[in-house]
């Protein structure tokens, strides 16, 4: 074993462990930790044989009991998940959801190329409970060293019977095909994952009627489930429903995996409780980011992934539990924190989310293919000093043609107005086009002046005769 | 430049077999056609529709919505820069603007000598270690622009070729599942039942 101190090992960087219970991260200490040997040597694939030892339903259960919320950015309970499959419709598949690619973002690439068979082994506990003939694992395309880990991890399981046909010697039979993208951000949104899936272009579909769980693969019953979530099951298998919801609250139990990134001393990727870890606590803890970089003053904080509406120093006593963010205006979403510190140019730092999910759009959808684009320039025109205060409005029209209605944002006592809850209504068929819109509604209801202060004013244009 | 080679044809069909509809295999067809030729070529296209039952112009059609895929030569190696906040709140701009000018080419072109291309990239999922970048799809994290000098010389040298292949192979390893240990695929249509394992007794 390699440890120090700090908690923080070479061989994973970005990864800092910490004196706390790590249900998904227990092995990256080890350099190995991604080999089969290593895996057997601790606990590896015993959840499976703890599984195919009870019937599947009684499976099903434990994961139903246990509350494990989606990892993917929803939160839905991954047992309620898979029990939203008609009955009697055959074939079933598993989908793993792999293509991590949301801003600020970043925990499934280490959980597969750090331990990717504890994602093998969740994969096929889940395929055995739900009743999942067949599992698709698709990695992000520009994951070369994940792609590896797990093709070399899935070669080797195969080899020694923990996956294929006959596991472990039971009637318990099932593939893992791995599948990889090619760089599109919004198929990491189920129904265009599915759509990539089956060979085409990555663009979501419409929900009703295209639930996966109802059709989805092939117009077959299809789970979607997000690395992290499966990850977790292992362990859940291992120790019980009882052990893993002792750890976190009764609505978010258990751990999660977040990445803290920008304006920190101590940027990294923490497995924190769940529910009760504040953001205070990840941005100033002595064991998590350990303050603001060059003690500055904290100016906001994106606290569920690009997508999310911003904080601001406000809500940092908002613990990490999704029934007490959505109220406070935003989302836990993907479990990543961008910080920004008092020197940051904030129309700036929101035209590079904005440019981004702009140059996301799939263009399926007009309000986003157009607003985001829309948004994109007249933001880049603000920012470039030559936009004018129509603009600022203009911004917002633009946003509302993507969102109709208040648009959720934080409270701030400084500027006495109050929080619009999450979520948001939409008129686009996935979060891509109202993602395009979150940082610039942010931005300009908390830092109006910023912007203000860079246009020019249309009411002080000097207005001259042609001719006297 | 052309269409895939008797190997990769082999290739090919083991990774159709895996999918219950062959036209799955789209993506990782355009892949093995890009390790191929260093890009994706209009004739590989067409024998990637032959193999998996589509048109040309369909594997064209979902091939353009991929940013990996390149349909004309690139550098050997392709430099992507992140310009997603997190690294732009750690320097990733001025990064990319260190990056034109050591190289002496502007954000999407190709060196004279066909060493490297530069594109600014999305987020590529190392924020905390930002600002970040893929050579070929290999990571360098905290970048300086010292670090983008010294990386440049070794690539330069050759110093990194066991490390990080010519541009078009990204994952080095691949799956393979041994013929007497997989299930198999099969079409959904011919699937009536739900599965063995379902019948209310554990399976072990």
């Amino acid at each position: 074993m390699t440890s120090n101190p700090g908690g923080t090992w070479p061989h994973a960087p970005g990864f800092i462990a910490g004196d706390r219970p790590r249900i998904v991260t227990s092995r990256f200490e080890y350099e190995d930790s991604y080999t089969l040997e290593r895996y057997l040597a601790t606990d590896g694939y015993s959840g499976l044989r703890a599984a195919l030892v009870r019937p599947a339903t009684e499976v099903h259960d434990e994961v139903k009991n246990a509350t494990v919320l989606g990892r993917g950015g929803a939160g839905f309970p991954a047992g309620n998940k898979w029990g939203l499959t008609p009955q009697g419709v055959w074939p079933r598949y598993l989908v793993v959801n792999g293509d991590e690619s949301e801003p600020g973002t970043y925990k499934d690439r280490l959980l597969m190329e750090r331990d990717p068979h504890q994602l093998i082994e969740g994969c096929l506990i889940a395929c055995y409970a739900a009743g999942l003939s067949q599992c698709f694992l698709y990695i992000r395309g520009e994951m070369a060293l994940a792609q590896e880990r797990v093709a070399a991890a899935l070669n080797d399981a195969y080899a020694a019977g923990y996956v294929g046909k006959n596991i472990l010697g039971s009637k318990f039979s099932v593939d893992i095909v791995l599948h990889w993208g090619a760089g599109a951000y919004v198929v990491g949104e189920e129904t265009a994952l599915i759509e990539s899936l089956e060979g085409n272009r990555g663009m979501p579909r419409l929900k009703p009627p295209y639930f996966p769980a109802a059709i989805g693969l092939y117009g077959q019953p299809t789970i979607v489930n997000n690395v992290e979530t499966l990850a977790n099951l292992p362990w859940l298998l291992r120790n019980g429903a009882e052990a893993y919801t002792a750890i976190g609250t009764a609505t978010s139990p258990g751990t999660r995996m977040v990445a803290v990134s920008g304006h920190v001393q101590r940027p990294g990727v923490y497995e924190i409780i769940n529910g009760i870890t504040t953001f205070r606590d990840l941005l100033y803890g002595e064991e998590f980011c350990q303050g603001i970089r060059n003690g500055n003053e904290l100016k906001a904080f994106v606290p569920g992934g690009g997508s999310a509406p911003w904080f601001t120093p406000d809500q940092l006593d908002l613990p990490f539990e999704a029934s007490q963010v959505g109220p406070a205006g935003s989302m836990l979403g993907s479990g990543a924190i961008m910080v920004m510190d008092s020197t940051t140019d904030i129309p700036r730092a929101a035209l590079t989310l904005t440019r981004f999910y702009a140059h996301e759009s799939c263009g399926k959808c007009t309000p986003c293919r157009e607003g985001g684009t829309w948004l994109e320039r007249i933001l880049s025109r603000v920012v470039d000093g030559k936009g004018t205060d129509a603009d600022l409005d203009q911004l917002m029209e633009v946003g509302e043609s993507i969102c109709p209605g208040a648009f959720p944002h934080a409270s701030n006592e400084k500027l006495g107005i109050a929080a619009v809850p999450f979520p948001y209504r939409m008129n686009t068929i996935c979060f891509v086009g109202p993602s395009a819109y979150a940082p610039v509604h942010s931005a300009l209801t908390l830092f109006r002046d910023e912007f203000e202060a860079r246009v020019t004013k249309r009411t002080l244009i000097p207005v001259t005769a042609v001719a006297q | 430049m052309a269409r895939l080679t008797e190997e990769n044809v082999r290739l090919a069909r083991e990774i159709i077999g895996r999918y219950p509809k062959p036209r799955s295999a789209t993506i990782p067809l355009l892949h093995l056609a890009q390790e191929q030729d260093g890009y994706v070529t209009n004739d590989a296209m067409a024998h990637i529709g032959e193999l998996v039952g589509a048109t040309s112009a369909e594997v064209y059609g979902t091939a353009s919505f991929y940013e990996m895929f390149k349909f004309e030569p690139v550098g050997k190696y392709l430099i992507n820069i992140c310009g997603t906040m997190s690294c732009a709140l750690m320097g990733g701009e001025e990064l990319m603007h260190h990056a034109e000018s050591r190289l002496g080419i502007h954000m999407g072109g190709t060196t004279p000598d066909g060493l490297f291309t530069l594109e600014k990239a999305e987020c590529q999922a190392a924020c905390t270690e930002a600002p970040c970048l893929q050579v070929n799809y290999r990571y360098r994290f905290r970048v300086t622009s010292e670090n983008f000098d010294t990386l440049i010389d070794q690539l330069q040298a050759g110093e990194l070729n066991d490390e990080i292949p010519a541009h078009g192979t990204v994952a080095s390893v691949r799956q393979h599942i041994p013929a007497e240990r997989g299930v198999g695929a099969v079409a959904p249509e011919d699937v009536t039942e739900g599965p063995a394992w379902l019948d209310g007794k554990a399976a072990l």
